[in-house]
């Protein structure tokens, strides 16, 4: 099963390889995996998205516990929570395709961020089966480039990580 | 007070208590080493080989309990350095490694003799420093210590660009330290506790599993209380012997591949399991799949990670383990409960059948010296009050079935990784340690040649360790392994060049004896013995096609043992 976790960690030089030696090291997945400061510049808080078994998933638990650079973290996928992942797809388009893609970028409430005279770069925000759909959508246009954020998430109400 | 980089480091590891530093020195280092050279509260012992250094930190701390620290210089220095970080880590031992580094404006340039200290010990280290301030060095030691030495302890690498060891500063140590991403659980869940002694009062087939972590906890008291109150038999893991004697009635020697047939019959068949600082190793477990089919399993850990690992347990504790057993044991005494008796009485009737076997028997009338009968002589020889450490292999089995510890601390070996040239490093930190006590090193002519240059070190320091080299000229276990599943073809665990060891010995400054014959074997241990203030290298020509007994083979279940 697919698990969101989030994670506080010290913002400091080699956290980030501490946590993504670890998943290496014990052969753990990772699908995703996003991570910047929060409003305390001395804290990153880091969205890691896996699959596994619930008892795999309980070790990888534990494990990035065990780091000495994680203060905290949360299972989001135990409680409520929302997700989102960003999309940055620049297409090739020319002619009647400019007004197709318009439309799309409408449909899924997206923006056109930066256009030339034969393409367009669109940007989408949504939860991962959204931004799959925006990615289905454009099957007959030519993708020239994709980017992914990768999931963010957060615990809904009082849920959370603090 | 303003002090140089290099004497902070040297007011931190005496604010710490530390007697001895083991090290090499090198470019990267050389300030620290000149702040060395102007004191005497701290003693460098000078190692011939970065590897020896880490395994005699290592020894010294698992003989003491405290940490070992280590002082190696950049790039190589800290590329030797890793097997014995490893080492420590697998058995979680308490260790600081200080690595040189180059100066901060050389890093990732490729300078001479740099290496990524910190990105290669990452996954082999509780946790690691790049020290990139002068002011921060006091800080970085104290959390460096206070990480090693709590919750489930390990190796610490602090890495130290040379420019800042140069470089002064006002220096106070801080006395005390917080951490807000590291909070390690100290006492055991209270409602826990309570429902693991309704269980273990409700057991009919109890079976105590203890392992190392009973040694590093400094639990062997409250074992020992705890068991005897219960009167329930024991097993330990090879990391755990001595936490209870092996000359009690209640031990059942070492589980696992190569424990005894009653311990692992009893934990197969066991209703009630409680495994206490033991982490259900693969070397323990034998078949996951076949483990313990009856049991319910009580888990005390420190490290909540080792909770159903492998094991899926019904009571988890974590926290550690003195304070848990001093609570189980002050329930016991108060709770109107008692152990069933009948049931407890029939299952060691059945556990004394299982010890008629035997198990442990081999043939004591040879005509060639068979090696378990070399470490049942040392015992003999020494009262089974040395401490011993070993290196890896056939040996080492022979020396955890065959010298029954009785405390703490007196067995020194490594379990995890499993590294030869462990032995001899690791036995000179234990002699440091205790200078009066008598240290043997259980060794073979493999592992012993892996960090055979220490020799030089134990010289120098005058340190009288005896060299138990149980020489069968071959690498057993390997040539074990290839009797058993390979139809014998001994493929490169045959030596035929190997060195003559006593005169080696004596190149060296120490005394070295030849034993060919059974009946010399008494004789040679007692001379080696009298010599106290002398290194002793005993090169035993044992049974070259001699096997570990009992066997679990891999992938069985720990009642389908191969007894001889």
């Amino acid at each position: 099963m697919r698990h969101i976790i989030s994670i506080l960690l010290e913002n400091e030089s080699g956290a980030l390889s501490r946590v993504a030696g670890l998943f290496s090291a014990r052969a753990y997945n990772i699908e995703s995996l996003t991570v910047a400061p929060t409003d305390d510049p001395s804290l990153s808080r880091m969205t890691l998205v896996t699959t596994g078994s619930d008892e795999i998933v309980e070790q990888v638990c534990k494990q990035l516990n065990k780091l000495i650079d994680v203060v905290k973290l949360v299972d989001l996928t135990r409680d409520l929570h929302v997700e989102r992942e960003l999309i940055l797809v620049k297409v090739r388009a020319e002619n009647e395709q400019r007004d197709e893609i318009m439309r799309l970028a409408e449909i899924f409430n997206g923006h056109i961020i930066d256009l030339t005279d034969r393409t367009y770069t669109l940007e989408v925000t949504g939860d991962s089966a959204k931004i799959d759909a925006v990615l289905k959508a454009l099957e007959n246009i030519p993708i020239l480039e994709v980017v992914r954020s990768g999931q963010l998430g957060m615990g809904r109400g009082a849920m959370g990580i603090v | 007070m303003e002090l140089t980089g290099a004497e902070i480091i040297i007011e931190c590891l005496k604010a710490e208590g530390v007697d001895y530093v083991f090290g090499y020195p090198g470019g990267a280092v050389l300030h620290i080493y000149d702040a060395f050279y102007k004191q005497d509260d701290v003693q460098h012992i000078l190692v011939r080989h970065e590897q020896g250094a880490t395994h005699a930190a290592d020894g010294y701390a698992r003989a003491t309990g405290k940490p070992g620290v280590v002082l190696v210089t950049s790039g190589p220095g800290a590329t030797n350095a890793v097997t014995g970080i490893a080492t420590a880590y697998m058995d979680s031992i308490p260790m600081i490694v200080i690595t040189g580094q180059v100066p901060k404006h050389l890093i990732g340039n490729d300078a001479f003799q740099e290496v990524d200290a910190v990105g290669i010990t990452r996954p082999i280290v509780k946790h690691n420093f790049l020290i990139k301030d002068v002011r921060d060095i006091a800080t970085t030691f104290k959390k460096a210590f206070y990480v090693a030495t709590t919750g489930r302890p390990g190796p610490v690498v602090i890495d130290i660009p040379k420019d800042i060891t140069a470089e002064r500063v006002e220096f106070e140590y801080p006395s005390i330290i917080e951490m807000r991403s590291y909070n390690p659980t100290f006492k055991g869940h209270t409602g826990q506790i309570k429902r693991a002694v309704d269980l273990i009062l409700s057991a009919e087939r109890p079976m105590l599993y203890t392992g190392g972590g009973v040694i590093l906890g400094d639990a062997a008291e409250q074992l020992r209380t705890l068991t005897r109150k219960l009167g329930y038999p024991i097993t330990q893991t090879l990391m755990g012997l001595g936490a209870f004697p092996a000359s009690d009635p209640l031990s059942l020697g070492m589980l696992g591949m190569h424990g005894t047939y009653e311990a692992n019959m009893g934990m197969h068949h066991s209703d009630v399991l409680i495994a206490i600082g033991a982490r259900f190793d693969d070397r323990v477990t034998g078949s996951l799949e076949k483990f313990c089919p009856y049991a319910k399993i009580i888990h005390i850990d420190v490290d909540p990670s080792s909770i159903s690992k492998n094991v899926k347990v019904d009571i988890p504790i974590v926290g550690q383990v003195a304070p848990i057993l001093d609570a189980i044991n002050n329930l016991l005494d108060s709770t109107a409960k008692q152990p069933n008796k009948t049931a407890i009485k029939n299952w060691w009737q059945q556990i004394n059948e299982w010890r008629a076997k035997d198990c442990l028997n081999y043939d004591r009338n040879s005509d060639i010296i068979k090696p378990q009968f070399v470490v049942e002589e040392l015992f003999k020889a020494t009262n089974g009050e040395a401490i011993i450490t070993s290196d890896v292999g056939q040996h080492q089995m022979f020396a955890a079935q065959y010298y029954g510890f009785d405390r703490p601390r007196q067995w020194i070996n490594s379990g995890g990784l499993g590294t030869m040239g462990f032995g001899l490093p690791a036995a000179m930190g234990a002699q440091l340690a205790y200078p009066n006590e008598m240290v043997a090193c259980i060794t073979g002519e493999s592992s012993i040649q892996m960090c055979i240059q220490e020799l030089s070190t134990c010289r120098q320091y005058g340190l009288p360790l005896k060299i138990i080299n149980l020489n069968n000229g071959y690498m057993g276990m390997v040539r074990q392994w290839q009797e058993f599943f390979y139809e014998k073809r001994y493929a490169m665990s045959y030596f035929d060049a190997l060195p003559d060891f006593v005169v080696l010995a004596e190149s060296y400054g120490h005394a070295g004896i030849k034993v060919e014959k059974p009946e010399d074997v008494r004789p040679a241990l007692d001379e080696a013995f009298k010599q106290k203030d002398r290194l002793v290298f005993l090169d035993f020509i044992v049974d070259p096609e001699e096997n570990v007994y009992p066997m679990i083979p891999a992938g069985a279940g720990l009642n389908e043992m191969i007894l001889v």
